[in-house]
C-alpha cells in the first residue's frame, strides 16, 4: 500500500500543487454581507471557489478570507481587481507566486477492522497524522500541512473505508514584513 | 437641557439636509412610515411618483443632469423591488443614486412579515455598495459614507435599508463628517510614468482617435478633450454616454461611434493606429468582434475604475485617475501630431457617407428629431428611452454642452427616459428638458404624467410612435427572415387621448409639413409638462449598423439587399 512516490511529509510547503490553482489572501471589514460581495464576484465570472476560510484578523473590526480558486491567471488578474473594487474589501493578494507559509488540515474519518487498522496507523504516522479519535470500528485522523500533502495521503486510503472527510482550506501568510 | 431626542428617522431627514438634498422622489408604505412622517417637516421637497421604478429614474436623471446625487425613498417589500431596474440602470452608467428603504422590523427579519423582502440580497449585484441598519446609531455614518461612496471615484447606486424600529427609536449619535473606509480609495491624478508613456504613443501615432466615454462627462474632462484633440491634431469619437462631454459640433469631432454610429466614425477607429479611451470602458456595442477590435492599433485606456483594465481590452497604457486630470498632465507633454494625411480621410469619409433619411414617404423620426435639434438650437437637455428613437436620436441631436444628454445606456431601460426628463428638470428649472420616447418604452412608465402634472413642470417629451417596438422589429427584418414575433404594438392608446386624461397639454404630428410649428410650439409652452406625438411610419431601419458580434469592418451603411446571417454577438 505504501510506495516511494509518497511526497516526504513536511509540514508546509510554498509551491502550490496544482499549477492553476490560485489561492488569494483578503483583508475585509468585518461587515454585514461582505462574505456574499466576495462569493459574487467569482460566482458571476463562473470560478469555483475550491476553499474558503473565513476568520478574524489581528485588528478588530477586520475579517480574513483566504480563497483557492483554479482558472486563467489573466482573467483571476482582474477579478482581484474587481474583488479589490468592492468597498468592504482593504486588499486582495494572489499568493500563488509570493514567498509564503501555506497549511491546511483535514480531519479524516475511517472505517477500520483487524488487519486495515494497522494499514491505516502505519499511513498516519508517516503523515504525522494524529489519532484524535479511536472507536471499535473507525479512527479519526487530524492530519495537516501543505493542501498536496494531505491530498496524497487521503488518495492512499481505500476510497471505500474513507467515511467522512473535513478539510479546513488552505490557509497562508506572506513571508517576512510582506503583506499577507 | 430638556431636548427632545430625535428618532432615527428624523436623524436621517437631518442627514439628508447636511448632504444638501433638495429633492426625495418617493412612494409611501407601511415600513417607510416614520420617514415619510419626519420628511413632514424637513425642506426638503418629496416628489411623489406613481411607481418606484419612475422615482428611480428621476433621482437618476436628476443626478446625471446636476452632477448631484438623487434620493429614492420607498417602503419595504415590493416597493423596494421596484427600484432594482432602477439600480441596474444607475450602477450599469455610473450615476449617484441613494436609494432608502424602508423595512420590516429588524425582529421580523427573516421570518418572511408582511411586505418584508431582503433588499440588501436581492440588490447586491446592481449596487455599488449597500447597508442594513440594525442600530440608529449608525444611521448618521451610513448616511456620510454612503453619499461620499456614490459621489466619489466611479459613481454608483448605494441602497440604505432601514428597518421600521430603527427609524422609529431614538437616535442621539452626532453628526459624523469624516469618513473611515479602508477598503476604498479614489484614484484622482495619474501615474506621472504611465503619463510619458501615454504622451510618447499619442505622439508618434500616424492615425490618433480619442474615445470619449461617460467617465469624461463625469469628470468634465470635455474641454481637455477639445484641447487634447486640437494639439495633437486627432479626431475625437464619443460613446452614446459620452455624447456632450467635448461638443459634437466640434470640426474634429465623427460623433458617436459603435453599433449605430456615424460611419464614419467607425471607419475612422477600424482604421486608427492609435486609440485612447477616456473614461468609456470598450463595452461591446462598442468594440463588435473584440478579437477583430483596432487589432492593430496602440490602446491606451485612462479610467477611475481599475477593475476596467483588461477587462476587454487589455491596453498597453492603463493610467488610473480622473479623466480631466489626468488630460491636464498629459496635455503639456503633446504637441502637433504628423496627422494631417489622416484628418484629411476623415473629412473624406465625413463626407462620403454621411447619416441621411429620406424627407418624402411619410413622417420620419429621423427628420423629427433633426427638426427638434434645430428647434430647439442644441441647447435643451435632451433624456431617451431605449430603442430605435434613442440611436437616431444620438445621430442627430448632437451635444454641445455637458451633462445634456441622458440616456440608458448599459442596461438599455426601457421606460427610463420620461422621468429621467422629470428628475432633469427639477435638477435644472432653468433649462429646455426634452424626453425623446418611443411609443413601446414610454408605456412602462408613462403614469409620470401625473407626477409632471402635479408639479407643473415644463419638460416635454416626444413621443416616435411607430406602433412597433422598432429595433426587435428590425433585426426580426433583418435576420429572422421578418417573423415579426412580439413587436406588433396593436392596441396602443391614442396618446393624445392619454396625455389630456391627465391634464398635459398635447400635440400632434402627421406630416413632415407640420414638424417645425408644433415642435416650435411645444418647445414654448411652459405652463405645464406637454407631449408631443409623432405619427411615424411604421417600418424604418437605423443605419448604419454592425450586426452585433461582428467586426467594425461590417458595418451595414444601407438596407441590404440579401439576407444577412443571425448576429453572434450578445443580444
Amino acid at each position: 500500500m505504501m510506495s516511494q512516490a509518497i511526497p516526504t511529509p513536511t509540514d508546509s510547503t510554498s509551491s502550490t500543487a496544482r499549477r492553476d490553482l490560485h489561492t488569494i489572501a483578503l483583508l475585509v471589514r468585518d461587515a454585514p454581507g461582505v462574505l456574499v460581495r466576495v462569493a459574487m464576484v467569482f460566482s458571476r465570472r463562473g470560478y469555483n471557489i475550491e476553499s474558503l476560510v473565513v476568520s478574524s484578523a489581528a485588528k478588530s473590526g477586520l475579517s480574513r478570507i483566504t480563497v483557492t480558486s483554479s482558472g486563467d491567471p489573466s482573467i483571476l488578474e482582474q477579478m482581484i481587481r474587481q474583488l479589490a473594487k468592492l468597498i468592504d474589501v482593504v486588499h486582495a493578494i494572489d499568493h500563488t507566486s509570493t514567498d509564503h507559509f501555506e497549511t491546511e488540515i483535514a480531519l479524516v474519518k475511517l472505517a477500520c477492522r483487524g488487519d486495515s487498522r494497522r494499514q491505516v496507523l502505519e499511513i498516519a504516522e508517516h503523515f504525522n497524522a494524529k489519532v484524535v479519535d479511536y472507536a471499535a470500528e473507525s479512527v479519526i485522523l487530524r492530519v495537516y500541512g501543505g493542501s498536496d500533502k494531505l491530498d496524497a495521503m487521503i488518495e492512499l486510503f481505500d476510497e471505500d473505508s474513507v467515511l467522512e472527510l473535513v478539510r479546513s482550506g488552505k490557509i497562508v501568510m506572506a513571508r517576512a514584513l510582506e503583506l499577507t | 437641557m430638556d431636548q427632545k431626542i430625535p428618532t432615527g428617522a428624523e436623524k436621517l431627514i437631518q442627514c439628508l439636509e447636511r448632504e444638501g438634498v433638495e429633492y426625495i422622489f418617493g412612494y409611501s408604505g407601511g415600513a417607510a412610515m416614520p420617514i415619510f412622517d419626519a420628511l413632514f417637516d424637513s425642506n426638503i421637497e418629496l416628489i411623489l411618483v406613481r411607481h418606484e421604478q419612475g422615482a428611480t429614474h428621476m433621482a437618476d436623471g436628476y443626478a446625471r443632469a446636476t452632477g448631484k446625487p438623487g434620493v429614492v425613498l420607498v417602503t419595504s417589500g415590493p416597493g423596494a423591488t421596484n427600484t432594482v431596474t432602477g439600480l441596474l440602470t444607475s450602477n450599469m452608467d455610473s450615476v449617484p443614486v441613494i436609494v432608502l428603504t424602508g423595512q420590516t422590523i429588524s425582529s421580523m427579519l427573516g421570518k418572511d412579515g408582511f411586505q418584508e423582502a431582503d433588499v440588501t440580497g436581492i440588490t447586491y449585484p446592481v449596487v455599488k455598495h449597500s447597508y442594513l441598519v440594525k442600530d440608529a446609531a449608525d444611521i448618521p455614518r451610513v448616511t456620510r459614507e454612503a453619499f461620499y461612496i456614490a459621489t466619489t471615484g466611479r459613481p454608483g447606486p448605494v441602497l440604505i435599508d432601514l428597518p421600521k424600529d430603527v427609524t422609529q427609536g431614538p437616535c442621539d449619535a452626532p453628526f459624523v463628517d469624516e469618513v473611515n473606509l479602508p477598503g476604498y480609495s479614489v484614484p484622482t491624478h495619474g501615474d506621472p510614468e504611465a503619463i510619458r508613456q501615454a504622451a510618447k504613443i499619442l505622439q508618434a501615432a500616424k492615425r490618433p482617435i480619442l474615445y470619449v466615454g461617460h467617465g469624461a462627462v463625469i469628470s468634465n474632462a470635455g474641454k481637455a478633450v477639445i484641447r487634447l484633440a486640437e494639439k495633437l491634431r486627432a479626431p475625437i469619437v464619443n460613446t452614446l454616454l459620452g455624447k456632450g462631454a467635448a461638443d459634437e459640433n466640434h470640426p474634429l469631432h465623427l460623433g458617436m461611434l459603435g453599433m449605430h454610429g456615424t460611419a464614419y466614425a467607425n471607419k475612422a477607429v477600424d482604421a486608427c493606429d492609435c486609440i485612447m479611451a477616456i473614461g468609456a470602458r470598450w463595452d461591446d456595442r462598442v468594440t463588435g468582434k473584440l478579437d477583430e477590435f483596432c487589432l492593430n492599433a496602440a490602446k491606451i485606456h485612462i479610467d477611475i475604475d481599475p477593475a476596467e483594465f483588461g477587462k476587454m481590452v487589455t491596453p498597453d497604457v492603463a493610467i488610473a485617475g480622473d479623466a480631466r486630470l489626468v488630460l491636464e498632465e498629459l496635455i503639456p507633454q503633446i504637441s502637433a501630431g504628423d496627422t494631417e494625411e489622416w484628418l484629411t480621410q476623415c473629412e473624406t469619409w465625413r463626407k462620403k457617407f454621411p447619416l441621411k433619411y429620406a424627407k418624402q414617404g411619410g413622417l420620419r423620426a429621423q427628420h423629427v428629431l433633426d427638426r427638434l435639434h434645430h428647434v430647439t438650437g442644441g441647447t435643451a437637455v435632451i433624456t431617451t428611452d431605449v430603442g430605435q428613437h434613442q440611436m437616431w436620436a444620438a445621430q442627430f441631436l448632437l451635444s454641445e454642452s455637458n451633462r445634456s444628454w441622458i440616456s440608458s445606456g448599459g442596461a438599455g431601460t426601457m421606460g427610463f427616459g420620461w422621468p429621467a426628463a422629470i428628475g432633469a428638470q427639477l435638477g435644472c428649472p432653468e433649462k429646455t428638458v426634452w424626453a425623446v420616447c418611443g411609443d413601446g418604452g414610454f408605456q412602462m412608465t408613462q403614469s409620470e404624467l401625473a407626477t409632471a402634472q402635479i408639479h407643473s413642470l415644463p419638460v416635454k417629451c416626444l413621443i416616435i410612435n411607430n406602433n412597433f417596438l422598432g429595433m426587435v422589429r428590425q433585426w426580426q427584418e433583418l435576420f429572422f427572415d421578418n417573423r415579426l414575433s412580439g413587436v406588433d404594438l396593436v392596441g396602443n392608446p391614442d396618446f393624445v387621448k392619454l396625455a389630456q386624461a391627465y391634464g398635459v397639454k398635447a400635440f400632434r404630428i402627421r406630416r413632415p409639413a407640420d414638424i417645425d410649428r408644433i415642435l416650435t410650439e411645444a418647445n414654448e409652452y411652459n405652463e405645464g409638462p406637454c407631449v408631443v406625438v409623432a405619427e411615424v411610419v411604421q417600418e424604418d431601419n437605423v443605419f448604419p449598423m454592425i450586426p452585433s458580434g461582428a467586426p467594425l469592418s461590417e458595418m451595414i451603411i444601407e438596407k441590404p439587399k440579401g439576407k444577412l446571417a443571425k448576429p453572434v454577438g450578445s443580444t
